[in-house]
C-alpha cells in the first residue's frame, strides 16, 4: 500500500522509467543494436504477469480462461525465447579476441 | 507452500511483493546498462533475465490459491515453442524471430485487457483512468500483434516484401480506422459495457495493424521492427497502471523510450521522417516514377569475373567490404570471412563498412560478423567509413544497394535523396557482388554500377565469394 496505489505515483513512475530509458540506452554502440532490440524485446515480455495476476483471480469463466492461458502462453514466449536468442547473440559478439587473430573463436566452436 | 498462516501472509503482503517488485526493476535497468558495452552485454541481458524471474516468482506468490493448473500449462507451452524457436533460429533470420516474440507480446496485452474488460463486464466498478489504460493498451497491443506478424511474413518471404498499398487512399483508410478504434474506446470509457464495442475496436486496431506494415517496404524493415518493439513496451507499460503493478510500469516504459530511441536513430540514417515511413514505403507511386526514369540509364554495365575479381583484390594494399542485407540471404558470412583471411595472408589491410540500416533490422550486419567471427577493430561505421574509402583500393560490394547509391547524393528527384551513404565510388575501383540487375527492395536503379570504376560480379553472395577466395588460394 506504501506504493503505487494511486494514479499520479504511477504516472509518476511512468515519467521516470522513461527518462531512465533513454538515459540509459542513447550510449548504446551501433554494434549492439540487434541485441539491444533483442534484449528490450524480451523484457517486455514482462505482460505476462498481467497474465499470471489476472488468471489468479476469482470469476474468470471459461472463454476468459482460454484467453489468458494464450496470453501467458504469448507471454512466456516473449521472455524466455527473447532472454535466450539475445543470450546466444552476445556470446558470439563475446568470443571476439582483442587482438591476434581469432583462434580463440574457433577454439571455442564445437 | 507449507507455511504459517503469519508466514503466508507475509509472502503476500503488498509492501514485500512491491519490494520484490522494485529489486526486479532495478535489475532491468541495470542489465540495460549492461546492454550498453560489448564486455558487460552478456552478463547485462543475465541480470535483465533474473530481475523477471523475480518478478514472475513475486506475481506468483500473490496469485493466492486456484488456477495454478492453468499457469503451468500456460507456461509450459510458453517454454515448448519459446526455446527451441530461439536454440534454433539462424543468425540471418533474427529479424523475423525479434518481430515474431515482439509480437506476441503485443498479443499478450491486448488478449489481457479484453480479459479485463470481460471480468469487470465492461470497466464496471472501475476507476475511468483504469479503463482509458487498458483500453489503450488494448488498441497498441493490437497494432503491435498485427503489425509484427505482418514484418515476420514480410521477411520470411511468406508474403512478397515489396510495398503493398492502396495507393493515395492508404492514408485516409489509416486515419479512418484510428478514428473508429479510438471512438469505440471512447464510447467504452464512457460508460458502454458492450463487448461487441471492445471486439470491433479489437478489429479496427487489427486491420489498421496490417494496413501499416504492407505498404512498407524491406528496407525501411529495421525502422517498422523498432517501431513495433516500442509500441508493445508502452502498451505493456499502459497495462501495468491499469493492474497498479510497478514492474509493468518501469520495465515496459524503458523498453518504449530505448525503441523511440533506436526508431529515430534508423529513421535519421535513412533521412527520412517516421511518419513518411509509416505513411508508406518509398513514397508509393512517386518510387515507381523514379524507378521508370533511371531505367534510360545511358551507362553501360561491365561485368567481371572471380577470377579477374580476386586478381584486384590480391594486388590492393587496402580493400573495404560493404556487406548488404544480400550477404545475409546467402547466409554469406562465414564465407566473407573466409575470403578476408585469405586476403589479410597476402598481406591486405581488410575494413568493413557498416551502414546503420543495411539489412532489416538495426545492427543486423554486426550480429552475422560476430558469429562469423570477424574482428571488432575491423567493422567500420559510416562516417569513419567514408573517410577511408579516398585511400581504399578495390571495395567488395556484397549484396547492398540502396545505402550505396550515390543517387542519394547527385539526383535530387530520387526517393532516397539526402538519405547519407557509404561513399564506396571514392575508392579507386568497385566489385559489387550481385545476383542480377534487379534494382533493390526501394525499386531504384543504382548508378553506382554504371561507373566507369565500377564492375559486376553477378551470382550468389555465398558462391561467388567463395569462388573469388578459391581463385585467390591459386595464385
Amino acid at each position: 500500500m506504501l506504493l503505487a496505489s494511486t494514479l499520479t505515483t504511477n504516472l509518476a513512475i511512468l515519467v521516470l522509467a522513461g527518462f531512465i530509458g533513454f538515459v540509459v540506452i542513447s550510449k548504446v554502440p551501433n554494434t549492439l543494436h540487434t541485441p539491444l532490440m533483442s534484449g528490450t524485446n524480451a523484457i517486455h515480455g514482462i505482460v505476462l504477469l498481467g497474465g499470471l495476476l489476472i488468471v489468479g483471480l476469482s470469476g474468470n469463466g471459461a472463454f476468459n480462461k482460454v484467453i489468458l492461458v494464450i496470453a501467458i502462453v504469448f507471454g512466456t514466449i516473449n521472455v524466455v525465447g527473447g532472454f535466450l536468442v539475445t543470450d546466444r547473440m552476445l556470446e558470439m559478439f563475446k568470443t571476439k579476441p582483442k587482438a591476434g587473430g581469432d583462434k580463440a573463436g574457433e577454439e571455442k566452436k564445437p | 507452500m507449507n507455511a504459517t498462516p503469519l508466514a503466508t501472509s507475509f509472502l503476500q503482503s503488498s509492501s514485500f511483493l512491491d519490494v520484490l517488485y522494485i529489486i526486479a526493476f532495478a535489475l532491468f535497468i541495470q542489465g540495460l546498462r549492461g546492454l550498453s558495452g560489448p564486455t558487460t552485454a552478456v552478463r547485462g541481458n543475465r541480470i535483465a533475465a533474473v530481475g523477471m524471474t523475480i518478478a514472475v516468482i513475486a506475481t506468483l506468490l500473490n496469485s493466492g490459491e486456484g488456477n495454478w493448473g492453468l499457469i503451468v500449462l500456460g507456461v509450459a507451452l510458453g517454454t515448448a515453442v519459446g526455446v527451441p524457436a530461439a536454440r534454433q533460429v539462424k543468425m540471418t533470420a533474427m529479424p523475423q524471430m525479434v518481430a515474431l516474440f515482439n509480437g506476441v507480446g503485443g498479443g499478450a496485452v491486448f488478449l489481457i485487457s479484453w480479459s479485463e474488460f470481460r471480468l469487470s463486464d465492461g470497466y464496471q466498478g472501475t476507476a475511468t483512468y483504469i479503463a482509458i489504460f487498458s483500453l489503450f493498451a488494448a488498441i497498441v497491443g493490437s497494432v503491435s500483434f498485427w503489425g509484427s506478424n505482418i514484418a515476420f511474413g514480410k521477411l520470411q518471404e511468406i508474403i512478397p516484401g515489396r510495398p503493398i498499398s492502396l495507393g493515395s487512399a492508404q492514408q485516409i483508410v489509416n486515419l479512418l480506422l484510428l478514428i473508429l478504434a479510438v471512438a469505440a474506446a471512447v464510447d467504452i470509457a464512457s460508460g458502454s459495457h458492450s463487448e461487441a464495442i471492445f471486439i470491433g475496436m479489437l478489429v479496427c486496431a487489427a486491420l489498421l495493424g496490417n494496413a501499416v506494415v504492407f505498404p512498407i517496404g524491406g528496407a525501411d524493415m529495421p525502422v517498422v521492427i523498432s517501431m513495433l518493439n516500442a509500441f508493445t513496451g508502452l502498451s505493456a507499460a499502459a497495462t501495468g497502471i491499469a493492474l497498479n503493478n510497478p514492474a509493468l510500469i518501469v520495465a515496459g516504459m524503458i523498453v518504449g523510450a530505448s525503441g523511440s530511441i533506436l526508431t529515430n536513430l534508423m529513421a535519421v540514417a535513412m533521412n527520412r521522417s517516421i511518419p513518411a515511413i509509416v505513411a508508406g514505403g518509398f513514397g508509393g507511386g512517386g518510387a515507381v516514377e523514379g524507378a521508370s526514369g533511371a531505367g534510360e540509364h545511358a551507362g553501360t554495365v561491365r561485368s567481371t569475373s572471380a577470377a579477374d575479381a580476386a586478381i584486384q583484390l590480391a594486388y590492393a594494399n587496402r580493400v573495404m567490404i560493404v556487406p548488404g542485407y544480400g550477404m545475409a540471404v546467402a547466409q554469406a558470412q562465414h564465407a566473407v570471412r573466409e575470403l578476408t583471411k585469405e586476403l589479410e595472408k597476402r598481406g591486405v589491410e581488410v575494413g568493413f563498412a557498416i551502414h546503420p540500416v543495411a539489412g532489416r533490422m538495426p545492427g543486423h550486419m554486426n550480429v552475422l560478423l560476430a558469429e562469423a567471427d570477424v574482428p571488432y577493430d575491423q567493422l567500420e561505421e559510416m562516417e569513419e567509413a567514408n573517410q577511408e574509402f579516398g585511400r581504399t583500393d578495390v571495395s567488395l560490394v556484397i549484396g547492398a544497394n540502396d545505402v550505396t547509391n550515390p543517387a542519394a547524393k547527385n539526383t535530387p528527384s530520387s526517393p532516397i535523396y539526402g538519405m547519407p551513404i557509404l561513399e564506396v565510388s571514392n575508392s579507386h575501383s568497385v566489385i559489387v557482388i550481385k545476383r542480377s540487375m534487379n534494382p533493390g527492395f526501394a525499386g531504384i536503379e543504382n548508378e553506382l554500377y554504371y561507373e566507369p570504376e565500377t564492375t559486376m560480379l553477378f551470382g550468389d553472395a555465398k558462391s561467388a565469394v567463395n569462388e573469388i577466395t578459391a581463385e585467390l588460394a591459386q595464385l
